[in-house]
């Protein structure tokens, strides 16, 4: 029993020094060095001013851009979250009422412009709820339609050979190109 | 459902079968203590290891002996990590200056990552300094793995040897599949995970100012080199509360595919290492084929029952083109995340890219059940495949009683000893979870922590319950679990889900050494051939099912109906 204390704490300490902290560091050197936009966080700045990271999702009130999913954290990217609530929640129900309320749609509603996502931090929405936008920015921007229909046809992502992934639209991303393309009525 | 989607859930699985024969093979000759090609780099470490343990490598132990390194280097890694957690306010690499965990949440949090289980009763990004994260459960992530490793190759060794009674050294097994299996591919993996955009790096944090002009600040950290080894040795704590279904740590597609790889690829090859040291390889085929074909039917039930939707939320005007999508991310859509709801139970991950809590009833109580099986498709590292020999025993008992033969695996009589100690291990997991749960669900202390009314909110007990005395770790996320009641039961479950189980299979694996390889007769029931996957599939679902089934049907099931007469809470 005592024989084997010794090898239990030797090891243990080891191993903490190996992987704990040569590993962990040593990967961070390798990746800063090599892959140095990925390991600080994929950052998007504009005239020098960190807007955001492109993966990470940001919120959009405004009539004049695209808005992202609704998000159980708030979009606080030092917080993330989701709202767990189940299939048969009555608080998920009524917020689903609420949200398809004031998007007054007259069609079906895109799953995810009712819904939260996983994370809270959600980049990305569908090409169904962004095309449900188009007119809205248009008139916000003072834009024709086909001109914000075509910028979004441009930014959707589609599945890598048609497979490997969904269609998706980054909305940082497309916001961004909706502001290089007319920059906002201030 | 569409034949895009269930062509990326093939493809996934196809590269994990094509990666089970050479690793497999390599982790035989890791454990028989051959040279392997990273022998020239590693074989001085590990040599300097030994000597500083004062390990003589080539002593070998017996059952007791390797039972007791189990438990003496678990306990050493509890108190270190426990420590770690309570002093971290004056521990380094602590760039947002969090202070010490509360003692339950420590206790908690410690059990949780040495029994490889990995639930989260914190948040991540709002709780874990650096330090915490890399020095204290990035290290269990690998050790608590090594140790599942090796105990299932003490048990494989059992059925390869005879009249001994040593299984080898736990000192030995555990350190080489660290160095030789583990590390390697987890800076593999760290490094491709960075290019595909997960952050690595010592910040603690970025302030930006959002297009809008509002400030966000974006939490960051050494994400990519725990991602790795969450995933290879199937631990499942992920570095932010979200786990993967957080941008940063599993931003796209391609970032998803090799989380599930990473996660099944290990536990698979060692069912392959378990047949090519036994010396039969159809024996390894056979148990894998029982494993893929319940896997891969609980998939499917998943990505069904999600892309049907939510009959409630439907009826309220939303599109179903896109399924159930709360809790769920766009660019996983419902094939990646039923594909990950899958693996991550079948095996003993526990890392979500969705929120279970908001799945559909039936897609919801596919996780569940398949953590209630054993997690044996294929299992977490090691401990998927000790459990399958577990319920392999029992299939021939069972068979030999049909038949009045005594029952044989792989030229092992298994006789009374064996049969007494596999049950005490397979009742452990009803006991700890319906036991629990049902106390939880009278207690005031445990109906605290509920979100849910009606069925959800058994569910969201019975379903952590399951997770911790699994040693699972993923959650339906809206139970409060981070009170001094379920930070200690829970503690306890996953305690108990490990280390109970551990010893009577370390027991068994003792006792199988000394009993003879008797050769196959006429009469002997061949454990390689479809009649035995068969049975096996029947005898772990018999036993899962009239375990668990009332319980079930008192949460999901109930729910589901609830769900479709459109009733909510």
């Amino acid at each position: 029993m005592l024989a084997q204390l010794r090898p239990a704490i030797v090891l243990m300490l080891l191993f903490t020094l190996l992987l704990g902290l040569a590993y962990p560091l040593a990967i961070t050197g390798i990746g800063q060095a090599a892959f140095p936009a990925q390991a600080n966080g994929s950052r998007i700045e504009r005239d020098g001013v960190l807007i955001g990271s492109s993966l990470i999702g940001q919120n959009f009130a405004g009539a004049g851009y695209f808005h992202p999913r609704p998000s159980a954290a708030d979009y606080n990217a030092a917080s993330s979250g989701a709202s767990n609530l189940g299939p048969t929640s009555m608080a998920l129900r009524n917020a689903i009422v609420e949200r398809s309320a004031a998007l007054a749609l007259d069609m079906p509603v895109p799953a995810d412009a009712v819904t939260t996502s996983g994370s809270g931090l959600d980049p990305h929405i569908s090409p169904a709820f962004a095309r449900t936008q188009v007119a809205r920015i248009a008139t916000a921007r003072a834009l024709p339609p086909e001109q914000v229909a075509a910028l979004l046809a441009a930014t959707i992502e589609h599945p890598v050979l048609g497979l490997i992934g969904e269609p998706q639209v980054n909305v940082l991303r497309l916001n961004l190109a909706l502001d290089a393309m007319a920059p906002p009525a201030s | 459902m569409t034949w895009q989607g269930w062509l990326q859930i093939a493809a996934v699985l196809l590269a994990v079968l094509v990666i089970i024969k050479p690793l497999g093979l390599y982790m035989a000759r890791v454990f028989a203590g051959d040279r392997t090609p990273l022998s020239p780099v590693l074989a001085p470490v590990e040599t300097g290891f030994y000597r500083l343990a004062g390990v003589d490598p080539r002593r070998e132990q017996g059952w007791f002996a390797y039972a007791i390194g189990v438990l003496a280097f678990s306990l050493a890694g509890f108190l270190l990590l426990y420590a770690m957690l309570r002093l971290q306010a004056y521990l380094p690499f602590n760039p947002q200056g969090f202070g010490a965990l509360a003692p339950d949440l420590a206790f908690n949090t410690a059990a949780s990552f040495v029994t490889n289980t990995n639930w989260q009763a914190y948040g991540g990004e709002t709780t874990m300094s650096h330090f915490s994260q890399m020095a204290g459960l990035t290290v269990q992530n690998f050790v608590s793995g090594a140790t599942g490793i090796a105990v299932a190759i003490a048990v494989t060794r059992a059925f390869a040897r005879s009249g001994v009674k040593e299984l080898g050294n736990f000192w030995v097994d555990l350190t080489r599949a660290t160095l030789y299996v583990l590390l390697p591919m987890a800076i593999i993996v760290a490094l491709a995970f960075v290019a595909l955009g997960l952050p690595q790096t010592l910040d603690g944090a970025m302030a930006a100012t959002t297009l809008e002009g509002a400030s966000q600040t974006i939490a960051l950290g050494p994400v990519a080199s725990q991602e790795a080894i969450k995933q290879l040795g199937t631990n499942g704590g992920g570095f932010f509360n979200v786990n993967a279904a957080h941008p940063f740590e599993n931003p796209n597609a391609f970032s998803n595919y090799l989380n599930i790889f990473s996660m099944l690829s290990i536990s698979a090859a060692l069912v392959y290492a378990f047949g090519q040291i036994v010396g039969s390889r159809r024996q390894a085929w056979a148990l894998l084929s029982a494993m893929a074909i319940l896997l891969v039917t609980g998939i499917g039930i998943v990505y069904w029952a999600e892309t049907a939707g939510n009959p409630i939320h439907l009826a309220l005007g939303v599109d179903p083109a896109l399924g159930n999508m709360e809790g769920k991310e766009v660019r996983f859509g419902q094939a990646m995340t039923a594909l990950y709801a899958g693996v991550t139970t079948g095996i003993s991950n526990g890392g979500v890219n969705a929120m279970m809590s908001s799945l559909t009833p039936l897609g919801g109580l596919v996780p569940m059940f398949l953590m209630q099986l054993g997690e044996i498709l294929p299992g977490g590292v090691g401990s998927g495949l000790y459990a399958m020999l577990v319920f392999s025993i029992l299939a021939v008992f069972i068979a030999g009683l049909m038949v009045g033969r005594t029952p044989e695996l792989l030229g092992k009589k298994i006789e009374a000893r064996e049969i007494k100690l596999a049950m005490l291990a397979v009742l452990l997991l009803p006991t700890a979870i319906l036991g629990f749960s049902s106390v939880a669900a009278m207690l005031p202390a445990g109906l605290a922590g509920l979100a849910s009314a009606g069925p959800h909110g058994l569910s969201e007990i019975l379903y952590a319950y399951t997770s911790a005395a699994a040693n699972n770790g993923s959650a339906f996320g809206g139970l409060s679990a981070n009170s001094p009641w379920y930070n200690t039961t829970l503690g306890l479950a996953m305690l108990a889900g490990r280390f109970a189980y551990i010893v009577p299979v370390l027991a068994i694996a003792g006792a199988l050494a000394t009993k003879p390889r008797v050769a196959p007769s006429s009469g002997t029931f061949p454990t390689h051939g479809p009649l035995f996957v068969g049975l096996l599939i029947g005898i772990i679902l018999i036993l899962g099912g009239l375990q668990f089934f009332p319980a079930l049907a008192l949460g999901p099931i109930l729910e589901h109906v609830l769900m479709l007469a459109g009733q909510t809470f």
